[in-house]
C-alpha cells in the first residue's frame, strides 16, 4: 500500500492530552515509588524485602494467585465450552452472570464469601464437620482469588470457541477419531493461546487483589497475610520505605506479567489469524 | 472484557447445527453443563444471595436504619462524587487516546497502548501509595501542601485521584480495537465534505462508536464506586467525612454490625447487577446494529 499523506486533524492535541494525562496520573506516580526507594541502600532494600514475614506473604500470595488461577482455567474452559456449545435454560442470564466478579465491588464479595465459609455459615456449616476449615486459613485465600479471577478464562476462550470451524471437527471425525481424541487433538490446540492468556490475566489480577481477600484470610502473619496487606500495615505504621520496597517488587513482578500476557496475546491473534 | 466483538458471532454460529459426528452423547452434555453449573452456582449464585440474605436477616426496619444512617448517607454521596470527576475525565482521556491511535501512525505505539494498560496490572494497595509518597505528609510535596493548608491524603482529592487511576483504562481499551475496525474512510470523507475536526468526532466518530463507548462507561462507573484497596490506602477512615461506600461497609463490619454491613453492601450488589443488565442490553443493542449493518450491505 502506498503510505500516504494523512489528512484528519487533531493529531498533536489528541497526542498531547494523552501523554499529559497519562504521564501525571500514571507514568509520574509510579516512578515515585522507584524514587523513594533510591532513598536506601541496594542491601538494606533486599533485607527489607527478603525477611521471614514478607517471604511468607509472597509464597501465600503467589502460591495461591497459582492454584485460583488453575481452578478457573479449568473451570472456565468448561463454562466457555457449555455456554458456547450447548442449550439449556437460563443460558443467557448465566452467561451475563459470569461477569459478576467484575462488577460487585471487592469487599463485598469478601465479606460475603467470608459469611458462607465461616463456621456457622452456609457451606462453612457443612464442612466444619468435615474437619475442613475455610475462613480464616489459606485455603480462604484461594477462595476469594478463585472467585475474583472466575470471568477472565471463560471471556478469552469463549470467542475462540465460537470461531472454530465446523469442518476441522467434522473431518477428524470422518478420519475415524472419536470425541475424546478430536477435543484433545483439534479443539484444544486451537483455544490453548486463549486459555493461557485467561489464565495470566487471572493469577495477575490475583497478585495484586486485597478488598476480597483481607476478609476471609484472618490476616495472620507467616499463615494468611497476602502481599498487599503487608504494604498496607508498613503504611500503617508510617513506613513509607518499607511499604514503597515491597511495593516495587510487586510492581516489577506484574511489569512482567503485564508483558508476558502482551506477548501471549499477540500470539493468540497470530494463530487465530494463520487458520483463516 | 471485549464483550461487544465476541457475542456479535453467537447468534449466527447458534443456527449451525451440529450433527452427530460433533457433538457429544447427552449424558455427557448434561454431566458438563451439570458440573459448569454447579461451580458457577457455588462462586456466582451463593455470595450474591448470601448478602441480601444477611442484610435482610435482622429484619427491614433495621435494613433501612442502616441505609439512612447519617454516616451511610455521606458515604453513599462520597462514592457519587468520586464517580461523577472519575468518569468524565476518564471518558475524555478514551476518546482522546483513541482517537491518536487509530487515526494516525507513528513510532512508539504499540508501547503507548501497554503503557494506557499499566493501571490494571498494578495492584489496588500500590495505586494508592503511589499518591501516598507524592502527596502525602512526608511526600514531595508535603510540606507545601502544609503550608497553603490542602489536603489532599486523608480528604476527598486523594480519593478521587486513586479512583482515577485504577478506572484509567476501561474506556480506552473499549475505544481502541472498535475504532480500529472501523478505519477512517467515513472521517476522511467527511472532512472532504468540509466537516470540521469536531464535527467529525461528534457527528461520525462517536456515533459508529456509541454501544463500545457507553460500555466503556459503565465498566468504569462500576469500577469507580466499587473500588476499595486504593481508596483505602489514601482515605484515613474518617467517618461521614472520607469514607466511600465500600469503606463504610468495612468499617461496619469489623464492628462486628454485620446487618449494616451487608445492607450498605447490598447497595453495592444491586449496582453490580444494574451493571451487568446494562451491559447485557449494550452487547445486544452492538450486535442488532451489526447485524442491521450486515444485512444492508448485502
Amino acid at each position: 500500500m502506498a503510505k500516504r499523506k494523512n489528512i484528519l486533524p487533531g493529531f498533536n492535541i489528541s497526542l498531547g492530552f494523552t501523554l499529559l494525562y497519562l504521564s501525571l496520573i500514571v507514568l509520574i506516580p509510579l516512578s515515585a515509588a522507584f524514587i523513594k526507594t533510591t532513598e536506601i541502600s541496594f542491601a538494606e532494600f533486599w533485607q527489607i524485602v527478603t525477611t521471614p514475614r514478607v517471604v511468607a506473604s509472597y509464597k501465600l500470595t503467589f502460591g495461591a494467585s497459582f492454584i485460583g488461577a488453575l481452578i478457573n482455567a479449568v473451570f472456565g474452559l468448561l463454562t466457555a465450552w457449555v455456554l458456547v456449545r450447548y442449550t439449556f435454560p437460563g443460558k443467557k442470564f448465566i452467561d451475563a452472570l459470569v461477569d459478576l466478579p467484575f462488577a460487585l465491588p471487592t469487599a463485598v464479595a469478601g465479606i460475603a464469601l467470608t459469611a458462607i465459609y465461616a463456621n456457622n455459615g452456609w457451606i462453612g456449616a457443612w464442612l466444619e464437620p468435615l474437619g475442613v476449615k475455610v475462613a480464616f486459613t489459606p485455603l480462604g485465600v484461594i477462595i476469594a482469588l478463585t472467585f475474583i479471577g472466575l470471568p477472565f478464562v471463560v471471556r478469552t476462550v469463549q470467542p475462540v470457541l465460537e470461531d472454530l470451524e465446523a469442518e476441522t471437527e467434522e473431518a477428524a471425525a470422518s478420519l475415524g477419531a472419536n470425541r475424546l481424541q478430536t477435543f484433545t487433538k483439534i479443539i484444544l490446540p486451537a483455544v490453548w493461546p486463549a486459555l493461557l492468556t485467561g489464565f495470566a490475566l487471572a493469577f495477575a489480577r490475583a497478585i495484586g487483589e486485597y478488598g476480597s481477600v483481607i476478609f476471609i484470610a484472618g490476616n495472620m502473619p507467616m499463615v494468611s497475610e497476602i502481599t498487599p496487606l503487608i504494604i498496607i500495615t508498613k503504611l500503617e505504621q508510617y513506613d513509607y520505605v518499607g511499604a514503597t520496597a515491597v511495593a516495587v517488587v510487586m510492581l516489577v513482578i506484574s511489569f512482567i506479567l503485564l508483558l508476558a500476557i502482551n506477548g501471549l496475546q499477540w500470539w493468540a491473534n497470530r494463530n487465530n489469524g494463520a487458520e483463516r | 472484557m471485549s464483550g461487544i466483538s465476541t457475542s456479535q458471532y453467537s447468534h449466527y454460529h447458534s443456527k449451525v447445527a451440529r450433527n452427530r459426528a460433533t457433538s457429544e452423547p447427552a449424558w455427557v452434555r448434561y454431566l458438563l453443563i451439570g458440573t459448569a453449573l454447579s461451580f458457577l452456582s457455588l462462586f456466582l449464585f451463593v455470595p450474591l444471595a448470601a448478602v441480601f440474605t444477611e442484610a435482610l436477616r435482622k429484619g427491614f426496619d433495621t435494613y433501612v436504619t442502616a441505609l439512612v444512617d447519617p454516616d451511610a448517607l455521606a458515604a453513599i454521596k462520597l462514592t457519587f462524587i468520586a464517580a461523577i470527576i472519575a468518569v468524565p475525565l476518564n471518558l475524555v482521556f478514551g476518546v482522546s487516546a483513541a482517537w491518536a491511535i487509530t487515526k494516525f501512525e507513528f513510532k512508539g505505539k504499540s508501547i503507548l497502548i501497554t503503557l494506557i494498560d499499566l493501571p490494571f496490572a498494578v495492584s489496588p494497595v500500590i495505586a494508592g501509595l503511589i499518591y501516598v509518597l507524592i502527596f502525602g505528609l512526608q511526600g514531595w510535596f508535603g510540606s507545601y501542601l502544609v503550608d497553603n493548608d490542602i489536603k489532599i491524603i486523608f480528604a476527598v482529592p486523594g480519593i478521587v485521584l486513586a479512583t482515577i487511576f485504577v478506572t484509567f483504562p476501561f474506556v480506552a481499551r473499549e475505544l481502541i480495537p472498535l475504532m480500529q475496525a472501523q478505519g477512517k474512510d467515513e472521517e476522511e470523507a467527511g472532512l472532504v465534505l468540509g466537516a470540521s475536526g469536531w464535527q467529525i468526532l461528534w457527528r461520525i466518530t462517536l456515533p459508529n462508536v456509541k454501544w463500545g463507548l457507553l460500555y466503556g462507561v459503565i465498566l468504569t462507573n462500576a469500577r469507580a464506586m466499587g473500588e476499595f484497596g486504593a481508596v483505602s490506602v489514601v482515605s484515613g477512615h474518617i467517618r461521614g467525612m472520607t469514607n466511600t461506600m465500600p469503606l463504610h461497609v468495612e468499617i461496619l463490619y469489623n464492628e462486628y454490625n454485620y446487618a449494616a454491613a451487608f445492607a450498605v453492601a447490598s447497595l453495592l450488589a444491586l449496582l453490580a447487577l444494574v451493571t451487568l443488565a446494562l451491559k447485557t442490553y449494550v452487547e445486544w443493542h452492538a450486535a442488532h446494529d451489526a447485524s442491521l449493518a450486515e444485512d444492508a450491505s448485502k
